[in-house]
């Protein structure tokens, strides 16, 4: 968890005729929209500087027009920066020519879109297929590869059927197929499960948590949704008007709001339902675990709460999957934590 | 005051001089290089005179069944097929078969020629502006100029004959699949082009992977109105030298044959409808079949 994949530094994008001059003056402190009114420069954002770890997923979240799915394209180069630098795997993008970017395109990043992005004229097999008929690989593996994922999202029986045919749900369930069976370190999500209604997109977000236990991918995941952001990310970065407010732990950033943007986006929280108990764990150093009761680390309060009412020990023990105690929270927290 | 009255006009000798010396000058140019030319049109004047000997001496009724067979496959629909076998049965009827052969030869290679030379047209088009902002005035003055004053130059580089008659045909005919190929490519939809660059495709790949397919029905539509456009010439076509249903229609003018006249005329709305209903259809169900009925 501890080795940066991803690495972005000091990144800024500004659109317009002369975007190199409007630089600096965003460099001077011109604000967004002042940039607009004066320079007539649109700011996409402004000295964004992130690590994104292996093996986890980034969340990066804000409103529309934050910036946030201009910066998910700059990962992948589909969108260039003004100035700033990006590096995978210590190798700096920014310095790819035409065939290694499409190289890296191929072998290091897939993406999935908001509007799915499929191919009308394809079946689901071949729009599966589709990263992988971008490079020279023989069309029995692919098929082969292109089946494996089908089956992995649940959409056997549907191989052959245009994307007309399927919902919504099922359309973007052939995206993450596709963009999976191109077996890249990266996962770049955007938005991928904003246009869904909230019963399927409960049951994306659940086979994206279900994949990446088995798969351990990179994922870097674009949402406006706060409560998706804490459902899915292990860091969470909150983007607003192009700028960088917040970069932290799920729980972190419910608990410790650094700007009053993001304390009043999480105001309105069901803690309970969005914190585990390893979130608010503290060390154990010895505590008094006498009059104690133990809970799972990826157990929402939510599932515990009841318990506590019922039984109401002084202190709760947190336990990882193998029953070792990793963890404790006094009821004193607990009851402040959910109060706040 | 007399300025405002009098339009300033060049000087009658120097008009007169300026005019002779185009005139020379492409004059000099066609007999410097109207046999080179020439050749190079060779293979298609070969081409054409074969087809047109293929559909003449071909027995009728293999043809019809041949044409009966291409609008079953293009539309599956048995009133076209139908309607295709009696109308070449009525033109074969009243006469006209020999020369309904001729203009069919010349429709479809006049036809193939400009999807030839005008869709990779139109594909450079939609890649580049510049090449846009250059064509496009090009396109609209090949399709407004009356068709009488680019016939000048051509039968003065290549005289009267089928060649510069196929090339008459084309200039007026290549428009459309040329607008309609950029236009198609153009309208693609910017996700699916985004997607598939985010799996590193290369140029190649993007267009023929989802630029001309997706661009595919709006580039029918553009065959479609090549072919009528190539119909709409026969007339023109056969005061070169063209054989086919324009000749009697010119004879029927100049003579004042109503019933010639008719008939032939009839015979190429005949073509038309057929032409334009097979490749309407075809256009259509390669683009039912990519999305799908039960929407």
């Amino acid at each position: 968890m501890s080795v940066v994949k991803i690495k972005i530094e000091s990144l800024y994008k500004i659109f317009g005729r002369n975007p190199k001059e409007a630089l600096e003056h965003v460099k001077n402190g011109v604000g967004k929209d002042e940039l607009l009114t004066k320079y007539s420069h649109v700011l996409g954002f402004q000295d964004i500087s992130l690590d994104i770890y292996e093996k986890s997923i980034q969340v990066i979240m804000g409103l529309s027009g934050s910036g946030k799915s201009t910066l998910i394209r700059h990962i992948n180069r589909l969108i260039e920066p003004t100035s700033g630098k990006i590096t995978v795997d210590r190798m700096n993008v920014m310095s790819y020519d035409k065939a290694a970017l499409r190289n890296f395109r191929r072998q290091k990043t897939a993406m999935v879109f908001q509007r799915f992005a499929l191919m009308p004229h394809m079946t689901v097999i071949k729009n599966v297929s589709l990263g992988l008929e971008m490079q020279s690989i023989n069309p029995k593996e692919i098929e082969k590869r292109a089946l494996h994922w089908i089956e992995k999202v649940g959409l056997n029986g549907y191989e052959e059927k245009y994307p007309q045919h399927l919902s919504g749900g099922m359309q973007q369930r052939v995206g993450l197929a596709r963009a999976l069976t191109n077996d890249a370190d990266i996962l770049l999500m955007d938005e991928a499960f904003s246009a869904l209604d909230p019963l399927i997109r409960k049951d994306m977000q659940d086979i994206l948590l279900q994949l990446q236990s088995e798969l351990h991918k990179t994922v870097v995941f674009i949402t406006h949704d706060l409560d998706e952001a804490l459902k899915l990310g292990d860091r969470i970065a909150i983007l607003k008007d192009g700028k960088m407010d917040q970069e932290d732990l799920p729980a972190d950033i419910l608990l410790k709001p650094k700007t009053e943007y993001v304390k009043k986006f999480v105001e309105d929280v069901n803690r309970s339902r969005v914190l585990k108990a390893k979130h608010i764990m503290k060390e154990l150093n010895g505590t008094d675990l006498s009059k104690s009761i133990q809970v799972n680390e990826n157990d929402f309060i939510e599932k515990f709460i009841d318990k506590i009412v019922e039984e109401k020990p002084e202190m709760i023990v947190v336990q990882d999957k193998q029953n070792n105690n990793v963890g404790c929270i006094s009821s004193k927290r607990l009851s402040e934590i959910l109060k706040k | 005051m007399d300025f405002f009255d009098q339009f300033p006009v060049m000087e009658q000798q120097e008009l007169r001089d300026f005019k002779k010396g185009i005139d020379l000058a492409f004059r000099t140019f066609a007999r410097t290089y109207g046999d080179a030319i020439e050749s190079f049109f060779e293979p298609l004047l070969f081409f054409l005179v074969w087809l047109e000997k293929l559909l003449i001496n071909s027995p009728w009724p293999m043809i019809i069944l041949v044409l009966a067979g291409l609008a079953w496959i293009a539309s599956r629909s048995i009133l076209l097929v139908i309607g295709t076998i009696i109308s070449f049965l009525m033109i074969g009827y009243f006469g006209m078969w020999k020369d309904t052969m001729s203009t069919v030869a010349i429709i479809t290679v006049a036809t193939l020629v400009c999807l030839a030379a005008g869709i990779p047209m139109g594909i450079i088009m939609a890649r580049s502006n510049r090449a846009q902002a250059t064509l496009l005035p090009v396109l609209d003055m090949m399709q407004t100029i009356p068709s009488f004053v680019y016939l000048i130059p051509i039968l003065m580089l290549l005289g009267i004959g089928k060649v510069p008659g196929l090339i008459a045909v084309c200039i007026y005919a290549i428009p459309p699949i040329i607008r309609l190929t950029n236009l198609g490519i153009r309208e693609v939809d910017k996700e699916a082009l985004e997607a598939i660059d985010s799996f590193g495709a290369t140029t190649w790949q993007r267009l023929t992977k989802v630029q001309i397919p997706l661009a595919l029905p709006t580039i029918f539509a553009g065959v479609n109105q090549t072919i009528m456009m190539a119909l709409a010439m026969v007339v023109i076509a056969s005061m070169i030298g063209v054989r086919g249903l324009g000749v009697p229609i010119l004879r029927a003018i100049s003579n004042q044959y109503l019933a010639l006249g008719l008939m032939n005329g009839l015979a190429i709305v005949a073509l038309a409808i057929i032409f334009d209903r097979i490749s309407q259809h075809y256009g259509k169900r390669i683009q039912k079949h990519r999305e799908g009925r039960n929407l």
